[in-house]
């Protein structure tokens, strides 16, 4: 039992940490927000100079052949900067496809232009009326004489605007299916998200694709994907929740009232208490996530066990999601109400963490299920 | 980072877990299922049957009886006493008493003192809380007077838990009331229960059950070799002790047993449709957030413990955590049995073997109101975040 990252993973962390705090300070972002793209390609380029987008594929493709724990470093400091870049879309979702269901020929062709940064992908799944099952998907896949064609309609599709190729979950006659395609083959209604993040609605109308894993078994890579996602996930949140916590603390030390900073105040004493608390929960419960999303897949019990404890750190995730940001807007006062605040930010980020890929209810209905 | 136990850890687990099962008496483990009272004999036997296997003091030097285990294999160790359900270890003598005693006591008072509490030849009680003293616990007022080699001392101490069966108590008191700082003055004395002067009066709590006492000085000799530490220090000595109190206060293997036990009772247990309550969501949810609660506790105890076990420093006020979540978890336990239960939770004690009752309902509804006890007991939890707001946060 050990619960330190070993070095490689804290020279990482450290590295990218270092680099957001010079590059990535609350005023740069806030330009990047608010460029046209919303997102940096100068950014994104230092990110694969450091490392982040080869760490979690193979060393045949030139990545460094990581897991989710080996990225936990990393995305905490995502969460902690409010990272807007397409990298989870790209590095946790899109290429997790091809790295783990492709063809030799299409990780050729993808993995090593992810790794150098020169790819961003995009995960298209969710459609009206799906909600968070993953099984639930009414696009149709047809196969032609050179391939396939997809038709349907995606909905909020996470960095889709920026990305380059989608992954996108389509039936066939044998069932739920995958298939690469080009975004020059798309079109795409962008938007901001709550986050400050780039998404969009991607429909796909006869769109050429090419299969990826076996037709009609999808939902396993499917649920094995997102469960690494939202391990991923799990991570950036507890960053998010770190600076929430650590910038409401050091508000408490420094406003006055009454002739007093308002860390003196009991009431409020506790309550910071209560964010660390859950803080440190959360934090225990990313450990698990990430451990369990790479752990061995054998066994008749490995997947179920990898779900369960997935989902029981989201739900942990969710709530505490919740929790800390409500708490650190309410003690800033009106000041955490400004937009010119970095933690009302956080507290956008960290409600969307809550909702994205399965809430607490959707979550605690798996895990019972389990 | 690796969430797994070693193989070696995992192999003490297995001797441990497998030691207990051939060690606990049916009859023990028969009265700790159904939630009866435990008297003076029975805790003691389980501590003698410990003590004869070397294994009741592992935190103690190895000279004195201890494990030599480390922090990991000593949580392994209460972690598979609690999912068991062996008899609790009464801490005043093991983890209280005797710690304080290793750390301040002369080379007479050990070779005196520490036998016995291993050996659980003597029975030990605490006396700390005052009626006018509870979490402020400074501001105490018992009096001990220097009068040739002995104090007299006058005064009252309350919530004495199993003050009515024990042989020692362990007690602050104030040897001088002119300092202008509460906490100086304070000493800590051991006296025997036995001394004239004692009066041990039960208050029964509302569960119907007697575990703790008021007990009442009234000139009482008490030798002064009996002193711990120096007089006037013995704010000290409670300091050091505190930090003991508040370890394993998370119980994580207690609450994993009773958590096993509510699954098993709601999936027999119908639900007003009919079908089990285990597959209410309105149920199940609050169920799964206690679990997933759990979950978390454990890996932040073990986080802690790794950190400790790395830094060899002793535990910070990071416990205090600990006794919050675990202590908020055993009351949510309790709620969500009860709520299981339905109306049958309304019986104040159901008869143990009657058929009507599931065995599951024995002792539910004392015992819910006997747990509102955790969240106040060993430093209430407020008092807890007090800790954590000052010494973690700085504020």
């Amino acid at each position: 039992m050990n619960f330190d990252y070993n070095e490689e993973q804290q020279l990482l962390a450290d590295s990218v940490r270092r680099y957001l705090a010079k590059d990535y300070a609350f005023e740069a972002r806030k330009k990047i927000v608010a460029s046209k793209d919303g997102w940096s390609p100068a950014v994104w380029e230092k990110l694969a100079e450091i490392g982040p987008t080869g760490l979690p594929f193979s060393p045949d493709y030139g990545g460094f052949g990581g897991g989710a724990v080996d990225l936990m470093g990393v995305m905490e400091a995502l969460g902690d900067a409010l990272l807007v870049e397409p990298y989870l879309a790209t590095a946790g979702l899109g290429a997790q496809f091809v790295a783990r269901a492709g063809s030799n020929a299409q990780k050729k062709a993808i993995l090593p232009a992810v790794v150098e940064g020169k790819l961003k992908m995009a995960f298209a799944h969710t459609e009206k009326g799906s909600r968070y099952n993953l099984a639930r998907v009414d696009a149709q896949a047809k196969k032609t004489a050179g391939g396939w064609e997809i038709t349907g309609q995606k909905l909020v599709v996470l960095g889709a605007p920026a990305a380059d190729k989608f992954v996108v979950s389509a039936k066939t006659d044998k069932g739920l299916s995958l298939f690469l395609v080009d975004s020059k083959n798309v079109k795409i209604k962008p938007y901001v998200t709550l986050d400050e993040q780039r998404a969009g609605d991607v429909s796909f109308s006869k769109a050429p694709g090419e299969l990826v894993g076996a037709e009609g078994g999808a939902l396993p890579v499917i649920e094995e994907v997102m469960d690494f996602a939202t391990a991923l996930v799990c991570a950036e949140a507890v960053g998010a929740m770190k600076f929430a916590c650590d910038t409401t603390l050091e508000y408490l030390k420094t406003r006055k009232q009454f002739g007093v900073t308002i860390g003196t105040f009991q009431a409020l004493q506790h309550r910071m208490v209560d964010m660390y608390v859950s803080y440190e929960q959360a934090k225990s419960m990313a450990c698990l996530a990430a451990s369990k999303v790479d752990a061995p897949a054998d066994g008749p019990t490995a997947a179920q066990d990898r779900a369960r404890s997935v989902s029981a750190a989201k739900i942990k995730i969710a709530d505490n999601c919740r929790h800390i940001s409500q708490e650190a807007i309410q003690l800033h006062g009106g000041m955490g109400m400004t937009d010119e605040m970095k933690v009302s930010h956080t507290f956008k980020r960290l409600t969307m963490i809550a909702q994205q890929f399965g809430d607490a209810e959707h979550h605690l209905a798996r895990f019972a299920s389990l | 980072m690796d969430l797994n136990y070693s193989q070696d850890e995992s192999a003490f687990r297995d001797e441990v877990r497998g030691w207990i099962k051939q060690n606990l008496p049916q009859d023990l483990r028969e009265k700790i299922a159904n939630y009866d009272e435990l008297g003076r004999e029975d805790l003691l036997r389980w501590h003698k049957i410990l003590a004869k296997k070397g294994w009741v003091a592992p935190s103690w030097p190895k000279e004195f009886g201890g494990t030599d285990w480390n922090v990991v294999q000593r949580y392994i160790f209460e972690e598979e006493c609690g999912f068991a359900g062996t008899p609790p270890l009464i801490p005043f003598g093991l983890s209280m008493c005797g710690p304080v005693i290793l750390r301040f006591g002369t080379p007479e008072q050990k070779k005196r003192f520490l036998p016995d509490i291993y050996n659980g030849d003597v029975f030990w009680c605490q006396g700390y809380s005052e009626p006018g003293s509870g979490s402020d616990l400074a501001s105490l007022k018992t009096k001990a007077e220097r009068q040739g080699n002995h104090y007299i001392v006058n005064g009252q101490k309350i919530w004495t838990t199993l003050g009515h069966i024990a042989d020692w108590i362990f007690c602050l008191v104030r040897t001088d009331s002119t300092l202008s700082k509460r906490q100086e003055g304070i000493s800590f004395l051991l006296i025997d229960m036995k001394t004239p002067g004692i009066t041990v009066r039960p208050l029964i709590l509302m569960d119907g059950g007697h575990e703790v006492n008021e007990v009442f000085f009234d000139n009482v000799k008490v030798p002064v070799e009996n002193l711990i530490f120096e007089e006037g220090k013995g704010w000290t000595v409670a300091k050091y002790l505190l930090g003991h109190e508040r370890m394993n206060t998370g119980r994580i293997g207690a609450s994993k047993r009773e958590l096993e036990k509510l699954k098993e009772f709601a999936a027999r247990q119908t639900g007003d449709d009919g079908r089990p309550l285990i597959e209410d969501s309105r149920f199940r949810d609050k169920l799964t957030r206690v679990e997933v609660e759990l979950m978390a506790l454990e890996i932040t105890n073990l986080r802690f413990l790794d950190q400790m076990r790395r830094s060899g420093q002793p535990p910070g006020a990071d416990v205090s955590m600990l006794k919050i979540k675990g202590t908020e978890i055993q009351q949510a336990l309790t709620e969500l049995s009860m709520q299981a239960v339905g109306p049958m939770a309304q019986p104040f004690k159901s008869v143990a073997n009657d058929p009507d009752f599931d065995e599951f309902t024995a002792g539910l509804a004392p015992r819910y109101c006997n747990f509102r006890k955790t969240t106040i007991y060993a430093g209430s939890n407020e008092i807890q975040r007090n800790i954590i707001s000052k010494m973690t946060l700085g504020l």
